[in-house]
């Protein structure tokens, strides 16, 4: 079986490559626009907030609390019920996770959680969360 | 400029096909079905149309396949996607393209076979969400429960929508859903996603609209009692749930004032209100959003049965897209039922004396959020 060639690099890639290189890396990065401060997620090329182009990659506190949440109700045998929610990082910006550590039935609004690595093998790498030692924020 | 399509055009048709559980039936054929009424109403033949406003998923390119299928070249093509509002959105495209003679008889219309042919609405891409799998009612389902977590907001208050829809729905002969549904019944409803239940989720249907409209100047010569467009806007605010900036304001706070002032009236002045109630929630939302009640009294406001017949504010007057219908996507059935109310022609749900209706679409994940305000002639 021949070896497929390796992708050449990419001399300039753009954010969102960027952002899943540094997970696939081990490192949950996000943005901050240097004009009007805003911290930005998901990847974007333009401050969503202000519209600068100046924006910079800063490493993620991974700190966040649980801002909406809900349980998909399924049988046992098709896995149980499962956790969807919403995070709100400590930096300010929200993105969609589930809270992993924890029964599904036991995940509440406001429950403070920090970020982990997720996605095995080749799958693109993802954000899920864990409760935070020292409960509530 | 005036900024304003006030007074500029009316529906001069309506026409529903059949729906519900419509086996053997394409979207199009459905979609043709429906024109076919529509125009048999306004009393013009489908060939007359000649600005044409459409979106029929799950095609790519849906707006050159109804015109195909209708035998149309249209002097006017317009198909923008903002999901199920898509269609309240077309009544200001529409208008203006009439009011500017760029053509004379307009036609807003969907379809699909939804139930039928077992097709679930996918939704867009969120590439950001995907990893966790989201259903459509998922996002809806945070929105409920951050709103009761902000407002005390109950599963009670959830289940009373469901109720009131349903109480419309037995006065509306052709809605699916037309059993008896108690308080206490809905509560019992099995739970989908936390805490949003089977009841509190709209249906799967079969079903086509077609709605006719023509320049304001030009309504009289047709045979039905016109009803006219007398605000309209459409606003977003996210396209993916956990970008929407507060889950428990949509962007119908936006886009309703803006409707509201280009009508020149205000929610007192509203003889009806049609809410696209793809979920429960979304009806106490837009009930805020769009200034019937505070934010966060959406639920009080909708308790003891004050939405349906007989109470405070008539909602959704067909039985909704819980009750009545929902094929995949409602906005045209909004603008049909509130055209039926305003010609007197709803007959045993009929409010009575009612000369403006407020529409209201919504579509993807509360993403998108399209106000209009309609009247009868004495509202000019």
């Amino acid at each position: 079986m021949a070896d497929k060639p390796a992708p050449a690099p990419i001399a300039h890639p753009g954010p969102d490559y960027i952002y899943q290189a540094a997970l696939a890396a081990g490192t949950f990065q996000i943005q901050r626009c240097d004009a009007c401060a805003s911290h930005i997620f998901y990847p974007r090329h333009l401050c969503p907030v202000c519209g600068s182009a100046k924006i910079s990659w800063v490493a993620a506190s991974g700190d966040g609390t649980v801002y909406s949440t809900t349980m998909i109700r399924q049988r046992p045998e098709a896995g149980g019920n499962k956790n969807i929610c919403i995070v709100e990082l400590a930096e300010g910006p929200r993105l969609m996770s589930r809270i992993e550590g924890v029964a599904a039935e036991e995940v509440t609004i406001g429950m403070a959680v920090s970020a982990e690595i997720a996605g095995s093998g080749d799958e693109p790498k993802f954000i899920v969360f864990r409760p935070r030692a020292g409960g509530q924020s | 400029m005036s900024g304003s399509i006030r007074g500029k055009a009316a529906i001069v048709g309506v026409g529903l096909s059949d729906f519900g559980e419509v086996p053997g039936w394409s979207h199009f054929e459905l979609m043709a079905q429906a024109v076919e009424r529509a125009c048999a109403d306004a009393g013009i033949t489908s060939k007359d149309i000649d600005g044409l406003f459409s979106m029929i998923t799950p095609a790519n390119m849906p707006i050159s396949m109804t015109a195909e299928y209708l035998g149309l070249q249209p002097k006017v093509l317009e198909g923008s996607m903002l999901g199920g509002s898509s269609f309240v959105n077309y009544l200001s495209w529409a208008a203006l393209a009439l009011d500017a003679g760029l053509c004379e008889i307009a036609l807003i219309t969907y379809g699909s076979n939804a139930r039928s042919s077992k097709r679930r609405p996918g939704g867009d891409p969120v590439p950001y969400e995907a990893p966790y799998a989201p259903r459509l009612v998922d996002g809806y389902a945070m929105a409920a429960a951050r709103h009761m977590h902000q407002y005390g907001t109950t599963r009670e208050h959830l289940a009373e929508v469901a109720v009131a829809a349903r109480a419309w729905a037995q006065r509306n002969p052709k809605a699916m859903m037309r059993d008896p549904l108690s308080l206490e019944d809905a509560l019992k409803s099995r739970m989908i996603a936390d805490p949003l239940t089977l009841l509190d989720c709209c249906l799967i249907s079969d079903g086509a609209g077609a709605i006719i409209l023509t320049r304001a100047d030009r309504a009289k010569d047709f045979p039905t009692k016109p009803v006219y467009v007398l605000g309209a806007a459409a606003e977003h605010s996210h396209m993916q749930i956990a970008q929407m900036p507060d889950l428990t304001v949509t962007a119908a706070a936006r886009s309703g004032p803006r409707a509201f002032a280009m009508a020149g009236m205000t929610p007192a002045d509203m003889g009806l209100a049609m809410l696209y109630d793809a979920f429960t929630i979304n009806t106490i939302l837009f009930l805020e959003d769009l200034g019937f009640c505070q934010k966060g009294e959406g639920g009080p406001f909708v308790a003891n049965g004050a939405i349906a017949p007989g109470g405070r504010l008539a909602v959704n007057t067909n039985g909704g897209g819980l009750s009545c219908l929902h094929p995949g996507m409602y906005g045209v059935f909004l603008i049909a039922e509130a055209a039926t109310q305003l010609r007197g022609e709803a007959g045993e749900r009929q409010i009575k004396g009612a000369k403006t209706a407020l529409v209201h679409g919504n579509g993807g994940s509360l993403s998108t959020q399209v106000t209009a305000i309609l009247g009868t002639a004495e509202t000019l």
